[in-house]
């Protein structure tokens, strides 16, 4: 069955979406989204440098996305505000990742394989890379699930309770590198984003409980890698991007329903 | 032993000193309210008691195993983010539905287990974080201007509650309050910050101190003459005709 590409690159999609979901509710309940963009833009200068070295490019990818969200984590609160901070090492480590890219001569790699992604090009062992990072992802969170949601609500409530709100910080800047790194070959460093935003934020209208809300965004993330995939083939378009085109539209699907049952609750 | 004792304690950002060598402690079953202007390091204070802000120096003291009950000065749920007051409830382990229920009715807010938090009123708002706090029989509780958007009306009733809880569970509140009238009748002692602790000791004497007139005026002694005065008297006309 793992033979077809298709079957492959559909469990990679859905195996990415599990690890998104929980971590994505975080990214939007404590307002990180440029956090995640950061952090993936920065993982293209892994890329240049995992193939210098001839390194694993996960590997790269995961350790530059690692530095990135560290360095962000130290800075924030400094003297810049926290988007102008993210807008200036985001962007200048897209822009190194370039540039120390087109210094490699002698191999010829596909940048727009890195941009957004070559799901149907998704191997045995990416996949297990894949599963094993979402696991990772997903055990690290359900792990800490009640300290993080704690210190998501307010820093001194956690503190009061014997937690560390900045260890827990660290927990999910850690699954957001790994997520970023496992998640490249699947819609690319520019669409990372989506993938931990959209879906979570589609759950949003239809939950009534943090753990509802993760639950409907792993599988609005797994129904669009899935659908994504299905429409990339009969259209004939590029996967990454159609997954979340997929993921857009149920987004729009899901605030009307949403949007319609909240009115029938007040009239009813 | 105190259940926290606070000892030359310091605390400060990058240059600036928020606060200097205060000493501050807080007994079993006593309600000891913290005022200050604006800027006086209270909010600091308590951060510093819950491990929130390292001090610069001094130390802080808890009796081991101190459960610590904590209502923050607001709390801002971001709107993507829903959660029932069940579930806030429960946010620490072992939280049973039960035990919400119980606490829920104790805080006067019965029946709100399945609401939204961001449908709450203000006073709903407080009276459920006042009922998450006390979920777990804190020896401690803490307040942080816990009646901020609340009104006039709004905050005295929820003080009263203070005052029920502490008689009923004999839990010790430390709280920091602006309402200086509403608060300082229901403290047995007021610390005076600002800064360092200028004053502290019974209401009245606060009140009547020179430290303390000169940060908040005489009016408040006044206020605070008025709400005794209250006090001293009965309301139920009706009763005595």
């Amino acid at each position: 069955m793992l033979d077809d590409f298709m079957t492959r690159a559909m469990l990679a999609g859905v195996g990415v979406a599990f690890a998104a979901a929980p971590l994505g509710c975080f990214v939007v309940w404590r307002r990180m989204a440029y956090f995640g963009d950061a952090t993936a833009h920065a993982a293209i200068l892994g890329v240049a440098l995992s193939l210098a070295l001839q390194m694993s490019v996960f590997a790269g990818a995961m350790a530059v996305a690692l530095i990135m969200a560290l360095t962000v984590n130290q800075l924030a609160g400094r003297g810049y505000a926290m988007d102008t901070l993210l807008g200036v090492l985001a962007h200048s480590a897209l822009a190194f990742g370039l540039v120390a890219v087109s210094f490699l001569s002698g191999v010829r790699i596909d940048l727009m394989a890195y941009l957004f992604g070559d799901i149907l090009a998704v191997s045995r062992v990416d996949l297990l890379v894949i599963w094993g990072g979402a696991a990772l992802v997903v055990a690290l969170i359900l792990w800490r699930w009640s300290a993080l949601l704690t210190s998501t609500l307010n820093e001194e409530l956690a503190y009061a309770s014997g937690l560390n709100p900045k260890r827990e910080q660290l927990i999910l800047t850690i699954a957001l590198a790994i997520t970023v790194a496992v998640a490249i070959k699947v819609v690319g460093v520019l669409l990372i984003a989506a993938l931990l935003i959209i879906p979570a934020a589609a759950a949003r209208s239809l939950a009534r409980t943090p753990e509802a809300m993760a639950g409907i965004a792993a599988v609005i993330g797994a129904i669009s890698a899935v659908a994504g995939l299905q429409g990339a083939y009969v259209f004939d378009t590029p996967a990454g991007p159609s997954i979340v085109c997929v993921a857009a539209i149920l987004f729009a699907l899901m605030n009307m329903i949403g949007w319609h049952g909240r009115r029938l609750m007040q009239r009813g | 032993m105190s259940l926290i004792n606070v000892k030359n304690l310091s605390v400060g950002y990058g240059a600036n000193t928020v606060l200097r060598n205060v000493a501050l402690h807080l007994d079993a079953g006593e309600i000891v309210t913290i005022v200050g202007p604006n800027g006086s390091g209270k909010t600091s204070l308590l951060r510093a008691i819950i491990g929130a802000t390292e001090p610069k120096s001094g130390e802080i003291t808890l009796q081991p195993g101190l459960k610590i009950g904590y209502v923050p000065q607001r709390l801002h749920i971001d709107p993507t983010l829903p959660i029932t007051v069940e579930r806030f409830m429960r946010l620490s382990d072992g939280v049973t539905k039960a035990a919400c229920r119980i606490a829920l009715d104790a805080a006067g807010v019965p029946d709100l287990l399945k609401r939204q938090m961001s449908q709450l009123s203000g006073g709903q708002f407080q009276r459920v974080m006042l009922a998450r706090a006390l979920i777990n029989q804190p020896d401690v509780l803490l307040l942080d201007e816990a009646t901020q958007g609340l009104d006039q009306a709004g905050s005295a009733a929820f003080y009263r509650q203070i005052e029920a809880v502490r008689h009923d569970t004999g839990c010790a509140v430390l709280m920091i309050s602006h309402e200086l009238h509403v608060v300082m009748s229901a403290s047995d002692r007021v610390v005076c910050l600002n800064g360092h602790v200028c004053c502290e000791g019974a209401p009245a004497v606060v009140a009547s101190a020179p430290e303390y007139r000169a940060l908040f005026g005489t009016g408040t002694g006044g206020a605070l003459a008025l709400y005794r005065h209250e006090h001293d008297h009965s309301h139920n006309h009706e009763a005595a005709e």
